[in-house]
């Protein structure tokens, strides 16, 4: 478990000042100078030692990321985006980082525009967080106003930072929909190639990292990468924001250290599970776009990239949803296929009418109004949206359905039996032709 | 996808104007963005329509278009597209939105969805009926440790009880929203856990404690010639002599000026280390590129760890570049090191790579000279055991075929002609290359 001291988000809980005083108490800001004069790539390098993993989700490694941006500047600028755009269900760490620990951010992001040669950093924070924004827009002009960042900063790299908004579209959490709905038109993703560090934000090389990627990297750089790279297990690195809700006894968001034990993180911060260990029916270990785990397998696994992946699952966000027996599991998953139908943008037709069909069927399945046959039917269809999509959107909205029918399948079917059952003793046989 | 339509044209008004705080606002928004791009500021400047007039109206759109030089059905494409925007008359006091998704389902947000609807209207975007309130459920808010919560306006108002939920819905429909403290809703801060924070107990300070890395495990016998079977990435390497700093105070170099004080390290002694880890890394075999000139105590440590003693944790942990041939060509005749493979290069999983070839004694050759070799497949031939040039000429067709199975890549020396281009980069280096090819090595 991680010690208070190893902690880099020292103001989680907005106990302290948020503000660019009280930030510098707490660290932030020190020695910035002496990281950018030591140049480009002292700073990837650093940053590649440390191990870092992207903190969105697919967990690619932030300083290969950053390798990928023209080692030659060919004339256009580079840019540096942040994706803020948090929407996937059951996270919410950047909010903490953006509305109480927003320095870490600015600074984060002058280190890594040095990395990648950018003089123009946006960050793209999602509609919905208003409160959280405009602390992070007093924070931008904070720095701007002690000459941080800006032009000829006390620094000496120039950077500029646009804090830019969405409007409530999930969507706009891919990297290349970010772009475009940067550039102010619909958030549709892009094909790909041309990849983003060739041919990004108004057509310029640009690299899109999550908030907490590019937060941490001020402390990397400050207590070296061996010491971020000493904590967790190899190839999983470093200290991770997790957030918990659902049934356990209490919700919250933490940082602890990657690698621990599923039990003993629960244990610890959120008080276990409501009911008991034995009241455990599964988990969704990162966010609504990875497959649940059942109970048993979750409890002894290892919460960090690799662990999740043994059981079946992925690390995603370490946004860990967790649902008691009390649950009502074919719904829940429901509710997520109503989620990606909602989010679907409608440029490809596997997702944009795939999404709707699962949920339709989905729905009946809530009810127990459907085949048994259909389950292998709806299983199949995922099979097809999957891969077959310019995003991964379309496959984030199968995977739950197919961890579903993988871990759940006999809930689905008593659920049918059910309701034939009572349909024919109601002397009423269903009718799937009528629906 | 969601069908969005403007509202019906009985309720759209006949003109859009920003007030005079919002017009300024927006010239400075749209000033923000690089020239030529100021379509980039459509949904800032239409969000804060929206929170000037509470919805989005076809006069809003048009408005906005023209201020940013855009086709008006481009702005009406992001403003059906985001469904953020309200499209339609909200309710004056509140437009409550109730987020539905998963974490918020599993903790009761139907439970506020029903009072929505008894207290408010049977259907989501209609006002009730004294067109004070209105509500929709939306997906995910952000707020699931949170959960469940609801956001009105700019607030959100977390960790709510139907019956608390009962009581905000009142204040805000007499208008007395102000009353309710936006966030938790229970005793709570923010997004710690109820019964009390679990971490951050401590007082965060600006000092930073040096970081001490683990120290190695104790094998005196494995210093050089690690076993033949052992994989090099995870032998342990003793800290020579030459890993300790020498004489710290001579070497307190004058070179680094505005250390910071926070950092509480003797930078004399970051420069004895540094140098130190020079050595050692030299005497490794290895480059020492954690370590820069200048470096700060602060980070030190990592000199020490890749210089001194701890290459193999290097390795694991990071593939930096050339830190497997390093180690290759240390060990020599001993087997080649599995460098990571899932990091270097993903194709090496399926086989892994066991060394097939003697690497001679001497520098290495530039493989990279040869056409059609890069950084990765140097490296993977340097851990085949393939290190110089005379090595490549000298393949046999079974070597070949035993080179290309390893490294997954099916007719590669033949296609780009490896042995020819070897052989003569082996027979006199670069210049021969040019006689012989016409052009220089890559």
């Amino acid at each position: 478990m991680l010690a208070d001291k190893d902690r880099i988000f020292t103001n989680l809980y907005g106990r302290h000042d948020w503000t660019l005083a009280g930030a510098r108490e707490r660290g932030a800001w020190v020695g910035t100078k002496e990281f950018i004069d030591s140049g480009r790539d002292w700073i990837t390098n650093e940053v590649k030692a440390s191990g870092l993993r992207g903190r969105g989700g697919a967990g690619f490694p932030t300083a290969l990321k950053w390798t990928f941006m023209p080692k030659v500047n060919d004339g256009r600028p580079h840019y540096l985006l942040v994706n803020a755009d948090e929407s996937e269900p059951g996270t919410c760490k950047d909010r903490e980082i953006l509305r109480h620990d927003p320095h870490h951010l600015v600074e984060g992001c002058l280190l890594a525009a040095r990395a990648m040669d950018a003089h123009l950093a946006f960050i793209y924070v999602r509609g919905e967080f208003i409160r959280e924004r405009q602390n992070l827009e007093r924070a931008v002009e904070e720095a701007y106003e002690a000459r941080l960042i800006g032009k000829d900063n006390i620094h000496g790299w120039d950077l500029d930072i646009i804090v830019h908004h969405g409007a409530g579209a999930y969507i706009c959490g891919e990297e290349t929909a970010l772009m475009e709905s940067l550039e102010g038109k619909k958030g549709q993703p892009r094909l790909k190639p041309p990849f983003p560090a060739g041919m990004g934000v108004y057509g310029n090389p640009t690299t899109v990292n999550n908030v907490e990627s590019i937060a941490v990297v001020p402390e990397i750089l400050r207590r070296s990468g061996a010491w971020f790279a000493s904590i967790g297990r190899a190839n999983n690195t470093g200290t991770k924001l997790m957030c918990v809700s659902g049934h356990v006894n209490n919700p919250a968001t933490f940082e602890e250290a990657m690698g621990e034990s599923f039990k003993d993180i629960i244990e610890k911060h959120c008080g276990g599970v409501r009911g008991g260990w034995d009241n455990l029916l599964a988990v969704i270990p990162g966010g609504a776009s990875v497959p649940c785990v059942p109970g048993e397998k979750i409890q002894n696994a290892i919460v960090d990239f690799d662990g999740l992946r043994e059981v079946g699952s992925s690390m995603g966000t370490a946004a860990i949803i967790v649902m008691d027996k009390s649950t009502d599991i074919i719904k829940a998953i429901w509710r997520l296929s109503a989620f990606y139908k909602h989010e679907s943008c409608g440029q490809c037709t596997p997702c944009r009418e795939g999404t709707g069909w699962m949920m339709r069927v989905m729905e009946r399945m809530v009810e127990g109004r459907a085949q048994k046959r259909e389950i292998d039917m709806l299983f199949e269809v995922t099979k097809q949206i999957e891969g077959h999509t310019i995003c991964a959107l379309g496959d984030a909205a199968a995977w739950p359905i197919q961890g579903l029918i993988r871990n759940f399948r006999h809930v689905i079917e008593e659920r049918i039996d059910q309701y034939t059952y009572s349909s024919t003793s109601d002397g009423a046989v269903p009718s799937i032709a009528a629906e | 996808m969601v069908a969005r339509r403007l509202a019906d044209e009985s309720v759209q008004p006949a003109a859009f104007a920003f007030n005079a705080d919002n017009a300024k606002w927006a010239e400075w928004k749209i000033g923000l963005y690089p020239a030529g791009r100021q379509q980039s500021a459509v949904i800032p400047l239409l969000m804060r329509a929206q929170d000037q007039d509470g919805w989005i109206s076809r006069a809003t759109i048009e408005t906005i278009a023209d201020m940013l030089n855009m086709a008006y059905i481009r702005v009406l494409e992001v403003a059906t597209f985001y469904t953020q925007f309200q499209l339609q008359p909200v309710g004056s006091r509140a437009h409550i939105q109730v987020c539905g998704t998963t974490p918020c389902q599993l903790r009761g947000a139907e439970g506020l969805i029903e009072i929505c609807k008894s207290k408010i209207h049977h259907d989501p975007h209609h006002l009730s009926a004294d067109g004070t309130l209105s509500w929709e459920e939306v997906e995910c808010l952000g707020a699931c440790v949170n959960a469940p919560m609801v956001a009105i306006f700019h607030d959100t108002y977390e960790d709510l009880t139907p019956e608390r939920f009962e009581e905000v819905v009142d204040a805000f429909q007499a208008g007395n929203g102000a009353s309710i403290k936006p966030g938790p809703q229970v005793a709570r801060i923010f997004s710690a856990a109820a019964f009390g924070q679990t971490t951050l107990l401590e007082t965060p300070t600006a000092t930073r404690e040096k970081f001490v890395p683990p120290a190695p495990p104790e094998s005196p016998a494995a210093a050089v010639a690690a076993p033949a079977a052992a994989p090099a990435g995870n032998a342990p390497q003793p800290a020579t002599t030459a890993s300790k700093p020498r004489d710290v105070v001579e070497e307190s170099a004058p070179a680094i000026k505005g250390t910071p004080a926070e950092a509480k390290v003797s930078t004399a002694k970051a420069e004895g280390e540094r140098k130190a880890a020079n050595a050692a890394a030299k005497a490794n075999g290895k480059p020492n590129e954690a370590m820069r000139e200048g470096a700060t105590g602060a980070e030190s440590d990592a000199g020490k760890i890749d210089g001194g003693d701890a290459v193999g944790k290097a390795t694991d942990n990071a593939p930096a570049e050339g830190a497997a041939p390093a180690v290759t060509k240390k060990s020599r005749t001993i087997i080649a090191p599995k460098a990571n493979p899932k990091e270097v290069n993903p194709v090496a999983e399926v086989g892994g790579e066991a060394t097939l070839f003697v690497a001679p004694a001497g520098p290495a050759d530039d493989l990279k000279l040869i056409g059609g070799v890069g950084p990765v497949l140097e490296r993977r031939l340097n851990s085949l055991g393939i290190a110089k040039w005379s090595q490549v000429a000298a393949l046999t067709p079974e070597d070949i075929a035993k080179v290309e199975e390893a490294l997954s890549f099916k007719g590669r020396v033949a296609r780009d002609n490896w042995l020819a281009q070897a052989e003569a980069l082996a027979r006199g280096g670069e210049a021969e290359y040019i006689r012989v090819f016409g052009k220089k090595p890559r």
